[in-house]
């Protein structure tokens, strides 16, 4: 093999002239050339981040509700730090001496080489007077961005509001950094990807005193950031208005919804918050404020909130008993202030004639029939007992889009709860139900629970006679990731849906709605008064307007308001008086000005 | 076997030992320099990747004590099962490994993470050896090259699979094992040339690469003719002929680049030759412009093919090659790489006071770009004293190598020094960006426990095998 021996100087020659040729390479970069030298000198690059502006948001009519305001973000590199006026710059921004510290401290945890950001979101006027003494701060600098201006002043329930990713968020999705913005809830939460943009980035060569020298390889490298898309929401703006100031000093929730297309007209959760004040340099102590609040505003009394439906599920309980065919429209029951009902018991209700026909029934809300009905339900011949009966009802509930999501514009939104067959199992103990153990479901109370917006779901069905199509609040953007709104249709007659609405138009005419009537607007509606532990009852009222060809269906429910003639009823006509003929008539003026200074939260606090 | 181990203390290369342990400690300052923080001061906070890399180093002092009072026969006999056993880890790997980085090529056991990739390295050229020094092994017999192909292929395409193809290139190298053993000089030749071409016409600006090209022809023609005065002839007309055409382009402002002028110029020299070529029927000079102009096709093939594609693909080949993908733009790691190394002059700007790589702007840069650590610290004459530290280190193990009387030892000696070599001129290269962006370490100075003790074992097990030089027969 030694043949080959003299192969051993080839592969030295070779490894001797790779390393040769590396560092005469090395050399004329290290010794001959000047240019990365001086790059390095020059502290090097900076990549800038550049901030795209958020999508703006714009109401059904395309008036702009939200958009973005220039702010200023003071950043320091802390190595760069030297002595500065630290009173100066304490009073400028309204920090305390530890405040100032802390950050100082945690900018430096971060990376005493990099820019992070010290105080941010600084309005324009600050930014003036600072900027003209920023020379005096050595490793200070400002980066411009845009924060967000909502140009209402109420629902913050609706928009949210954007604030700092959290490690988390930035650990779960790569694209964000620290002091990056996100949509923290609402519509800013749901559309953030939508909203955001995409960021850019700019590669700059900065001296030592990071003052900009240039851009990097003639901006080779940079990517221009990209505008957030916008938002076309189907919130009427005029009528969200009208129903802040009309739920204003009352506790609850407003929708009202364009049943033909399910496009959500007015949403509004009292107390609400400005989301104005999420914004600038006083917003962590807003937030504070807010989430200190005993009246929870930051709570969504729409989406998040669930209460017993009450009186208004008897317009379900009667369409299902009439699909079910275990009563007809010429059902009549005998009630006397109440009557005796299953299981030896003595159900109780207001005055009214006896015996109570189908539309009687709608239009007193009488207990009795209801729970005749239920009776007659869950124990129809059909089905072998009452478990499997309920298990037929529940589906049929189920179908009016309670005990489950409805709208995905609202990530926090709570599904409800109608109990399941195997949950009675558990509470009963027994698989052998009798209709007395879960009888008051008959009338709305019990263990079920629907958020104002599936009851506001339930009025849309109502005026549509037998389908809804899926709520929403932000038109279609086209983006393949917005959940699809798709229409349901429910499988009962239409004819029963006239019978009931006649009931609900009675309750308008000479029932327990009256208060919500307004002149030449047909009405249909339902009140519920919702029992309440707590203290007074909830006061509910579902309406749509008008009975034919209906443009608005909506769900009043006011907290401790008593009784759903009380308050609901007249807050529902005023609002769909507002929406169809776009004023408020004298003759109810007296009333308007009554929903507006009634007070249910501070008067007795 | 009473004096064991006065043989070992008096046969052992010292030299090797002093180059490694030298090696080994540079690295680590280096790492030290690399993650050195103000805020940690103790060189033994184990929550540092310096204080992690010091006990790595530790338990590499002892990996190669063991390997050296290790019976050598063990190595030689139980070599293929020791190859078995390491394809069988890789297997297990694809399986239940780790991932990281999109490779998915660790062992997590408890808290430490164990590459079986690096360790496959020194079990291979253990394989190599045992199948090169069976008797009357002829490496260019057909079967055999098979068997040697199937022999890298196996871990290689492993490795591969694990998604970290720069750790399976590292194979190519024992192609200079085999040339040593008596491979034909043209498949080396053909495999430079072949490689060079591709690389540069990839890195190079077209005027380089054709440039090279020619020189290359240049070289060939002496090779084959061996009248340096024709080869100098030529040369000297394409240079004139270069010339010419600057002149004239800055007469008449023609405007068409210097490649365009050096290619004009090959165009005429190849249509005047042909003459004198057809006339006295030099048929090897035939080959030789038919095979210069495959090359300029061939490389300006690859650079317009490469154009056209579109960014993704682009990096899909880029990650064929085992290029690092480039979090933050094309040529960003290089670009801030080169800034470094630039940056650090003739004597470096000294321990610790490296500010290019204290600021983070260079990715990896204690793991595959530690040698910007090296070139920004201790500049031109630190990298110098670096590079030729390894290159002496290397040519001493192919020194030891060709003193083996048997051919196992030396083969695997060659193993040794071809894999340390490519290792070092494929990490380095990357770093001053004369080569593509391979995510391969910088053997004793990248951080990483598995790759340190990967290395301490090949070569360890090589001076042993050396310290036992005398006993073996063929």
């Amino acid at each position: 093999m030694n043949k080959f021996g003299y192969r051993q100087w080839i592969i030295a020659a070779i490894m001797v002239s790779v390393c040769v040729v590396y560092i005469i390479r090395l050399f004329i970069y290290q010794v001959v050339d000047d240019t990365y030298k001086v790059m390095a000198d020059n502290n090097s690059q900076h990549i800038e981040i550049q901030y795209p502006a958020r999508g703006l948001i714009y109401d059904r009519n395309g008036k702009l509700l939200v958009d973005n305001q220039a702010s200023y973000d003071l950043m320091i590199v802390p190595r760069q730090v030297r002595e500065f006026d630290t009173l100066e710059l304490l009073s400028t921004f309204e920090l305390t001496k530890e405040e100032l510290v802390e950050r100082m401290q945690a900018c430096k945890k971060y990376s005493s080489y990099k820019p992070s950001i010290l105080v941010s979101q600084i309005p324009g006027d600050k930014y003036a007077t600072f900027q003209e003494k920023l020379y005096r701060y050595p490793g200070f600098y400002i980066q411009t961005r845009t924060s967000r201006k909502y140009h209402v002043t109420h629902s913050g329930d609706v928009f949210g509001y954007t604030s700092e990713v959290t490690a988390e968020q930035i650990e779960k999705d790569p694209y964000y950094s620290p002091g990056d913005y996100i949509g923290a809830s609402g519509l800013e939460r749901t559309y953030e990807k939508w909203l955001r943009g995409k960021k850019g980035k700019k590669i700059v060569l900065v001296d030592n005193k990071s003052r900009v020298q240039g851009s990097f390889h003639d901006g080779e490298y940079d990517e221009e950031a990209v505008v957030g898309k916008d938002l076309h929401t189907t919130l009427d703006i005029d009528l969200q208005d009208y129903a802040v100031r009309l739920m204003r000093n009352k506790k609850g929730g407003i929708v009202a919804i364009e049943p033909s297309t399910g496009e959500i007209l007015a949403k509004v959760s009292s107390p609400g918050y400005d989301p104005q004040l999420m914004v600038g340099l006083e917003r962590g102590k807003n937030y504070r404020a807010l989430q200190a609040d005993s009246l929870t505003p930051l709570f969504d009394r729409t989406t998040m909130a669930q209460y017993p439906p009450g009186s208004i599920f008897k317009t379900i309980q009667a369409l299902i008993g009439l699909q079910n065919g275990v009563i007809t429209t010429a059902t009549t029951v005998p009630c006397h202030g109440g009557a005796p009902i299953t299981g030896g018991r003595f159900m109780k209700c207001h005055w009214h004639d006896s015996p109570v026909t189908f539309e009687a029934s709608i239009e007193n809300s009488c207990n009795p029939y209801y729970v005749h009905v239920f009776q007659k339900i869950l124990e129809d011949s059909k089905f072998g007992n009452v478990r499997d009966a309920y298990g037929e009802w529940r589906k049929q509930v189920a179908q009016f889009g309670l005990g489950d999501r409805l709208c995905p514009d609202f990530i926090n939104e709570s599904a409800g709860f109608i109990p399941t067959q195997e949950y009675y199992d558990k509470v009963l103990k027994t698989k052998r139900w009798y209709a007395s153990y879960i009888i008051s479901l008959a009338i709305g109370q019990g263990e079920l629970l629907i958020t104002p917006l599936q009851m506001a779901n339930i009025a849309t069905i109502l005026a549509n006679r037998g389908y809804y199509v899926t709520p929403h609040i932000v038109r279609p953007t086209g983006d393949s990731t917005q959940a699809p709104i798709v229409r349901h249709d429910l499988p009962i007659k239409r004819e029963y849906f006239e019978d009931v609405i006649k009931g609900m138009e009675r309750v308008i005419t000479q029932g327990t709605g009256k208060m919500a009537r307004a002149d030449s607007i047909p009405m249909a509606g339902k009140t519920g008064t919702v029992q309440n532990p707590h203290g007074d009852d909830h006061s509910v009222f579902i309406a749509f307007a008008p009975v034919e060809n209906p443009k608005i269906a909506l769900i009043v429910y006011v907290e401790n308001g008593v009784w759903g003639s009380r308050y609901a009823a007249p807050i529902a006509g005023l609002l769909i008086e507002k929406y169809l003929k776009g004023k408020i008539s004298d003759k109810k003026k007296p009333l308007e000005k009554q929903m507006f200074e009634s007070d249910l939260v501070h008067s007795k606090a | 076997m009473n004096n064991r181990p006065h043989n070992l203390l008096t046969n052992i290369d010292w030299i090797s030992i002093l180059l490694y342990t030298i090696l080994v400690l540079m690295g680590w300052l280096n790492i030290y320099a690399a993650t050195y923080d103000e805020s940690h001061s103790s060189i033994l906070d184990f929550s540092q990747r310096y204080g992690k890399q010091l006990v790595w180093i530790a338990a590499a002092f002892g990996i190669g004590f063991i390997i050296l009072l290790t019976d050598s026969k063990f190595f030689t006999a139980f070599s293929m099962i020791i190859y078995g056993g390491m394809i069988l880890l890789l297997v297990l790997v694809l399986i239940v490994g780790e991932e990281s980085k999109g490779a998915r090529s660790w062992f997590e056991l408890g808290s430490v993470r164990v590459q079986p990739a690096e360790f496959a390295k020194f079990a291979t050229c253990l394989a190599v050896a045992h199948v090169m020094s069976r008797h009357n092994f002829q490496v260019m017999r057909f079967s055999n090259l098979l068997l040697l192909g199937f022999l890298l292929a196996f871990p290689a395409g492993l490795i591969i699979l694990q998604n970290d193809t720069g750790s399976a290139l590292v194979y190519s190298s024992f192609i200079l094992v085999f040339y040593r053993e008596g491979m034909h000089g043209s498949i080396l030749l053909l495999c430079f040339v072949a490689t060079a071409l591709f690389v540069i016409s990839i890195l190079y600006a077209p005027f380089v690469v054709l440039a090279t090209i020619l020189c290359g022809a240049l070289v060939a023609h002496y090779y084959y003719r061996h009248d340096l005065r024709e080869t100098l002839f030529i040369a000297l007309l394409l240079t004139a002929l270069f010339f010419l055409g600057y002149l004239l382009r800055w007469l008449f402002h023609w405007d068409i680049t210097n490649f365009h002028l050096l290619l004009g110029a090959y165009v005429l020299i190849s249509v005047a030759s042909l003459y004198p070529v057809y006339k006295r029927k030099l048929n090897r000079m035939v080959l030789l412009l038919l095979v210069s102009w495959a090359c300029v096709g061939i490389s300006a093939s690859v650079d317009v093919m490469f154009d056209k594609l579109q960014p993704h693909q682009q990096a899909r080949i880029n990650e064929l090659l085992g290029v690092i993908e480039d979090s933050k733009g094309v040529g960003y790691n290089v670009t801030q790489s080169k800034i470094a190394i630039g940056s650090g002059g003739l004597t470096g700007k000294g321990f610790l006071q490296g500010t290019q790589t204290k600021y983070n702007f260079v990715p990896e840069q204690s793991t595959d770009f530690i040698f910007c650590t090296v070139g920004e610290e201790w500049g031109f004459v630190g990298s110098t004293i670096v590079i030729l530290l390894f290159l002496a280190f290397i040519l001493r193990i192919v020194k030891l190598a060709e003193r083996q009387r048997s051919t196992f030892s030396r083969v695997y000696g060659y193993g040794v020094a071809s894999i340390l070599f490519f290792h070092v001129a494929v990490n380095i290269g990357m770093t001053i960006g004369m080569m593509p962006v391979i995510g391969i370490p910088l053997p004793f100075f990248s951080y990483g426990g598995s790759s340190l003790w990967a290395f301490t074992i090949l070569i360890f097990i090589f001076l042993r095998l050396d310290s036992n030089r005398l006993q073996v027969f063929r």
